[in-house]
């Protein structure tokens, strides 16, 4: 391979790296919420999906793509927020449900979504980082969508929420002991709905991401098991907000290897590179399951990680 | 996964009549709530399609005449369930052990893929159909029970959670088929899909006599009863019922957890990747994406509204075969998208786990008050 070719291929990983990993980013991060209050949400690749044919579908009726993230949002409250009712609910498993409602989510979206594969909706702009150095190429690659932004932004926010304020006091303490919680007056159940509704929020807009940025449309194979590799993708951030944003480039990065390749005409092993963000993350899950810095920041709560 | 240790405690309270008698009414219990939660979600669905101005009696209708009208759709459906015996049991065995393990999917496919992969130079080299058939079959068995395999041993030496894990297996596992079909053993022959070579119709499996049903349903009902019996009446299923109950306490009595996990995992997969294994040589003749068809999902509910028991299994995943073969009926006649299937084991699925929460709730199950559930 040429010199030319691998800076062909760098750029294309790191533009790859930007625009994949926003969905990671924002689905984690709901996912952390959730977790951090003690409850695992495995329904955020159902809530990805509807959001992603929500936003479509707004954005296409109202013309503003800006509606259509608003409205993803809304829909992945509302599966959020049925998680976090039925999960009160005595002896409901917090897991199982989880894999219902990504049943159901990615049910309701095809179902109401099969509307919506032909028509185009207007997407989200993008502006580039890289414009300033005059580089074409580096300005292509460095295409960037305002999202992104958004989801760093509310990273830190969460992060300096969880750390300063009372009500990140609340949501960590509800997660690594209930009853301590309870002692304090605080509504455990409250709490938790409020985090897995947001989270779903969060989860929402990721698929807001994917159909009205980069893919760019609405299908039925629009997500395959993003939601899911997020997820597990908090467990290896080791429930920060941070780690979480970086893991989210690392996995996006993965992503755009084999496109990347594909650009400068390898396809060989297509399949397997496709194949590659899988595989990371369980290499991952293997890697940070059950290691002492895991086991130090895992909200006591969890019934994931036991 | 608390109510799976239930029956063993049930069955600890023995003592002559009563013993009957709460076993009654606790199987009763176990009737009632889940066929309770179908008929509710029934109403909801029905809800819904009025909702969207369809008529819901006329969707019922469907699913009966496509389902289990007429002997050919009885066919269809039971032709359908097959498959759908096998995912459900690939999810009721691990959670005996108490473990939520949903990568059937990957298990059939990877199954289906390795039985037509062995088939290209046992077909090519025309060995004996009924030794390739049983070569296939058993390669798609053990290629299963590795795929699964590998996930019950991850959660038992590396305590990475099986839920996801067994679902990122299941990616992996359409990939490498895909890289395989639409690479180095695509048939060139067939322009339109990236398959493997067909088997071709004398090597492909036989129908039960008399009926158009083939094998792999008389197999899925022949597991489902061995399984019931493995679970229910050995010391092995004794082991995996007090290992899913209580994992510590069953450490401590000197149970082979992790080894019991891991061979829990490996009979799933088996059966799973039995059912990819019919799928090729019964139904497809091929493997090609078409494998990805769905049946380890819906197998999951199946295994819980079963309860995870293999003999109940046999009935529910019937009636989900006869939706299933209804849905293009349903999509022809009412205009309604393929997805409704989906949406309805979706709504099927929340209102039975929610029903869970009902359980030891109502007096009428519960022998005089004294089996206090927590």
């Amino acid at each position: 391979m040429s010199e030319n070719a691998v800076l062909i291929v760098l750029f294309a990983i790191i533009g790859g790296a930007l625009r994949v990993s926003t969905p990671f980013m924002f689905v984690a991060l709901g996912e952390c919420l959730t977790e951090k209050s003690g409850r695992v949400n495995l329904g955020l690749e159902g809530t990805l999906v509807l959001g992603a044919m929500s936003a479509y579908a707004v954005s296409y009726h109202s013309g503003s793509p800006w509606l259509g993230v608003f409205a993803a949002g809304c829909a992945g409250s509302v599966l959020g927020g049925m998680h976090g009712y039925i999960c009160k609910l005595p002896k409901v498993n917090d897991i199982a449900i989880g894999i219902a409602m990504m049943l159901f989510g990615t049910g309701v979206a095809f179902f109401f979504g099969k509307a919506y594969i032909q028509p185009s909706a207007p997407r989200l702009g993008s502006f580039s980082l890289g414009a300033w150095t005059g580089s074409a190429q580096l300005t292509t690659a460095l295409q960037v969508n305002p999202l992104l932004l958004v989801g760093v932004a509310v990273a830190l926010l969460m992060a300096w929420a969880f750390a300063n304020t009372k009500w990140g006091l609340i949501v960590r303490m509800t997660g690594d002991s209930a009853p301590a919680a309870r002692a304090m007056g605080v509504s455990v159940d409250l709490v938790r709905f409020l985090a897995t509704t947001l989270g779903g929020f969060l989860a929402g807009v990721g698929g807001a991401f994917l159909s009205l940025y980069y893919p760019g449309s609405w299908n039925q194979g629009l997500s395959s098991g993003q939601g899911l590799m997020a997820v597990a993708l908090v467990i290896f951030a080791r429930w920060s907000p941070m780690r979480c944003v970086i893991a989210a480039l690392l996995f996006g990065a993965a992503g755009a290897i084999g496109p990347a390749l594909q650009s400068v005409g390898i396809t060989q092993g297509y399949y397997f590179f496709n194949a590659a963000p899988y595989i990371l993350t369980l290499a991952i899950m293997i890697a940070s399951a059950g290691s002492k810095r895991a086991m130090r920041d895992v909200p006591g709560e969890l019934s994931i990680t036991k | 996964m608390a109510d799976i240790a239930e029956p063993l405690r049930a069955s600890s309270l023995a003592g002559g009549a009563s013993d009957l008698s709460i076993r009654l009414r606790r199987g009763a219990e176990y009737v009632a709530i889940p066929l309770f939660a179908l008929a509710t979600s029934a109403v909801l669905f029905a809800l819904f399609l009025l909702a969207l101005g369809k008529s819901p009696l006329e969707f019922f209708e469907l699913v009966y005449r496509g389902g289990f009208g007429t002997a050919f759709s009885i066919q269809n459906t039971l032709q359908r369930s097959a498959p759908l015996i096998l995912t459900a049991l690939a999810v009721a065995v691990p959670a005996r052990i108490g473990l939520v393990m949903i990568g059937g999917e990957g298990a059939l496919v990877m199954g289906g893929f390795a039985a037509a992969a062995l088939a290209i130079p046992l077909v090519t080299g025309k060995a004996p159909v009924m030794l390739t058939l049983a070569l296939m079959g058993v390669t798609g068995a053990f290629v299963g029970a590795v795929w699964v395999g590998i996930v019950g041993y991850l959660r038992h030496a590396r305590g990475v959670n099986e839920t996801i894990s067994s679902l990122l297996l299941t990616y992996i596992g359409i990939a490498i088929m895909n890289f395989f079909v639409e690479g180095s053993l695509r048939d060139l022959t067939n322009p339109n899909k990236p398959s493997t070579m067909p088997l071709g119709e004398a090597y492909m499996v036989g129908k039960l006599p008399g009926t158009d049903v083939h094998w792999g349903l008389a197999a899925g009902i022949i597991l489902a009863i061995l399984l019931s019996v493995l679970l229910s009446r050995t010391t092995f299923g004794f082991a995996v019922r007090v290992a899913g109950g209580n994992p510590r306490a069953a450490l401590a009595q000197g149970l082979p957890v992790g080894k019991l996990i891991v061979i829990c995992c490996m009979i799933a997969g088996a059966c799973a990747g039995l059912a990819g294994f019919f799928e090729v040589a019964a139904i497809q003749g091929r493997a090609n994406a078409s494998l990805v068809a769905g049946y380890g999902f819906t197998g999951i509910l199946i295994s819980f509204l079963a309860r995870h028991n293999p003999l109940a299994i046999i009935p529910v995943a019937i009636m989900f075969g006869g939706i299933v073969a209804s849905g293009g009926l349903i999509q022809r006649r009412m205009d309604l998208p393929d997805a409704t299937v989906l949406v309805l084991q979706g709504l099927t699925f929340v209102v039975l786990l929610v029903s869970e929460t009902l359980y030891g709730r109502f007096k009428i199950f519960q022998a005089g008050g004294t089996v206090e559930r927590t």
